[in-house]
């Protein structure tokens, strides 16, 4: 394997080859599963088995780290800018795709039926958002991260504090949720307890990042891609064929809905899977807010608008984001298809009689999981770790048959079980979470890349030294990586709140903080400096203030009453009131102060048009 | 640096953001308030409501960036300010 990335440090002659070197990978990868299931019916343990498909691909994504370091300015932030459209498509597919999207959102759809859509609409449709009004603005102005361009746009450093301030807030948060679901996958299928296992995670990470900035976190999403994408597809297809003869799960769903809301029926259960505005209190207002905050948030996150800031042209950047676009679309689209087929599976097993007695026989998994942490898994309102606990737990409420409703499953847990669920070999659960492990680590090197650069570029070298030399610019940045992957890595050990929800607040942040300034930089000559510093701090304040005091309150204590939801609208749209707010104070203080120098309304004339030099050029010597 | 060229290339520009915009609120927003009634139609055993936010819109998203790169595209060209 090590030959097939072994031209990662050459330029033009790996850019021209790409598509050879990750045609070997993909075929080497598949080589490895089936060397796997060899393994596997050979008798190697099934922990075993895990450690080699969890270890394998780190070190694969650790040797293209490697190969790919750079002491290079340019090539640190923004990968030399030589990305071609469809490979930056496909790192942004990786990049975006975190653990929320691999391990969370399928699980949500299961429990959440039609309700949990609202995260697969906001997931993709931000993208419109993304190609028309922002990217390929920000790829002409030439910004190394986020926040140079407020500064630039909104004259001075105050605006780009505040940039620093939400781009950190929103990226940390969400990179706590990517260590989470790292240290998930290791205590199941490695079998190290969940406060080790994040640290173990973090080191996956850590390489693949710290030497080679974005190049190196370029090359490793491809890699990371072309993993999740095969373990995401091969269960739900593996499913699909088992259950109704074809193998196209996403056309097969309609006859998995079709038999789902059958057996629903059959087991008296009166919410459907696929009645709309009924499950978890998403009513319609809650599930457009979602969506709203969600897409918004899309076009705001600095991690992911830094993905288009690689390719070689403006021109190109529009096309990658309609790349990036189809591949995300890829595993969006097959996620229901997956929740349907396991709802339908664990439907299908409850109605083959299942008691208390019998379930450790017929479902031992859920023991398993049971065991790795007691509140995956839990039987009549009890941690289901062996058939005394659950016959005692099901004594005490009357139950003697199971019903569905008895079963309780963790959202999290639901993709990585799904192949014991359905009596798959082992070996596909270690590819599930492979694959899972590629999706946390590949968003992970994106968001702490994106925090590192805020830092080291915008704080330390535009704010404290503007003569700070490149190497020493490049040390301060992987130092800064370091320990914020540490502190993030102790929040994550304290298990805040469950994946999909720390994702969906990072896309509130960003949306309430960043997207007025940035949209109406570019398509609004009249903002100003003024405008943008006030709309920025009243968008993003109401935002974190409402997240804050409706999950923690103001003693900040978890446990105790929190603030009353506003309309009863759910924490996670929080930008629902930071958006409008913002960009009212945007407008109105912009109006009341003065318009924008003649220089900088030619500057955004210059902005709106591909052709010319790009505006910020970087001294890189 | 408003020459009459740039404001028509801009207007342009801005012609083609608005309707993608539009496209966006109708397939993200408007056609999933109708998700009851499109519901009680059903193909392959698809309710129409359930498949639109699951597949049907997602589509729509991907064709739509596609075609916009390309219109963007053509409109730079014609005004002359696209890369060489």
């Amino acid at each position: 394997m090590a030959n097939t990335t072994s031209t990662t440090a050459g330029g033009g002659d790996f850019t021209s080859n790409l598509g050879r070197i990750y045609g070997i990978y993909t075929g080497g990868f598949i080589a490895f599963i089936i060397l796997m299931a060899i393994l596997s019916a050979m008798g190697v343990e099934n922990v075993v088995i895990g450690y080699l498909f969890m270890g394998f691909t780190i070190v694969i994504y650790a040797v293209i780290g490697i190969l790919s370091r750079t002491m290079h300015v340019g090539e640190y932030y923004v990968a030399g800018r030589r990305v071609p459209a469809l490979y930056n498509g496909m790192a942004t597919g990786a990049d975006w795709m975190s653990a929320a999207s691999f391990i969370g959102m399928a699980g949500s759809l299961y429990l959440l039926g039609y309700d949990g859509l609202g995260f697969v609409l906001g997931w993709t449709g931000g993208y419109v958002l993304v190609a028309i009004l922002v990217a390929p603005y920000l790829r002409k102005f030439g910004a190394y991260t986020v926040p140079d361009f407020l500064s630039a746009r909104y004259g001075g450093n105050l605006a780009r504090f505040i940039g620093v301030i939400v781009l950190f807030s929103c990226s940390f948060t969400y990179v706590v949720a990517q260590i989470f679901g790292t240290g998930l996958i290791s205590a199941r299928f490695l079998g190290i307890d969940f406060n080790v296992a994040v640290y173990v995670g973090l080191a996956g990470i850590l390489v693949c990042s710290m030497l080679g900035g974005m190049r190196a976190v370029t090359w490793t999403q491809v890699a990371q891609y072309i993993v999740l994408i095969i373990a995401y597809l091969i269960p739900v297809i593996w499913m699909s064929t088992v259950k109704t003869g074809v193998p196209i799960p996403q056309l097969m769903q309609g006859q998995a809905l079709a038999n789902i809301t059958a057996l629903e029926t059959a087991q008296g259960i009166t919410v459907h899977h696929i009645t709309p505005f009924v499950h978890g209190g998403y009513d319609a207002k809650n599930y457009f807010l979602l969506i709203l905050c969600l897409m918004v948030g899309t076009a705001s996150l600095p991690h992911v608008l830094m993905r288009y800031f690689t390719t070689p042209s403006v021109r190109e950047a529009r096309v990658s984001v309609a790349w990036s676009l189809l591949f995300i679309f890829i595993l969006y689209f097959t996620a229901p298809a997956y929740a349907a087929f396991a709802k339908w599976t664990m439907l299908d097993l409850v109605a083959s009689g299942l008691t208390p007695e019998n379930i450790a026989e017929k479902a031992g998994w859920m023991m398993r999981w049971a065991a790795a942490d007691n509140t995956l898994v839990q039987i009549c309102g009890k941690a289901a770790t062996d058939t005394a606990a659950i016959v005692a737990a099901c004594a005490e409420k009357g139950v003697t048959a199971l019903s569905f409703a008895d079963i309780n499953l963790n959202a999290d847990m639901i993709v990585l079980a799904t192949p014991e669920m359905a009596g798959m070999p082992y070996v596909i659960s270690g590819l599930v979470a492979a694959g899972g492990l590629a999706a946390a680590l590949s968003t992970a090197d994106g968001l702490l890349l994106a925090i590192a650069n805020a830092l080291s570029h915008d704080i330390y070298y535009r704010m404290i030294d503007q003569n700070a030399p490149t190497s020493r610019r490049l040390i301060v940045s992987r130092i800064l990586l370091v320990m914020v992957a540490v502190l993030a890595a102790y929040v994550a050990s304290t298990k805040p709140s469950d994946i999909l929800s720390m994702v969906s607040w990072a896309f509130s942040l960003a949306a309430g903080g960043l997207f007025p300034a940035l949209v109406l930089g570019v398509w609004w000559k009249r903002a100003n400096s003024a405008g943008a510093v006030a709309g920025m701090i009243a968008g993003f304040g109401i935002t974190i203030f409402y997240l804050v005091m409706t999950q923690y309150g103001a003693d900040l204590d978890k446990a105790t009453p929190n603030m009353e939801l506003w309309w009863g609208v759910k924490n996670i749209s929080s930008a629902t009131f930071g958006l409008p707010v913002g960009f009212a104070v945007m407008i109105i203080v912009s109006l009341l102060t003065r318009a924008p120098s003649r220089d900088m309304q030619d500057f955004i004339e210059e902005i709106r048009v591909p052709r010319g030099k790009q505006m910020m050029e970087e001294k890189t010597a | 640096m408003a020459t009459p060229d740039r404001v028509s290339y801009w207007n342009k520009t801005k012609g083609l953001m608005f309707t993608m915009l539009g496209l966006w609120v109708f397939f993200g927003y408007v056609i999933h308030m109708f998700v009851e009634q499109l519901n009680t139609i059903v193909i392959f055993g698809f309710p129409l409501g359930f498949y639109m936010a699951a597949q049907g819109s997602l589509i729509a998203f991907v064709v739509m960036l596609f075609w916009f790169a390309r219109r963007q595209n053509a409109i730079d060209e014609e005004h002359g300010v696209h890369e060489d």
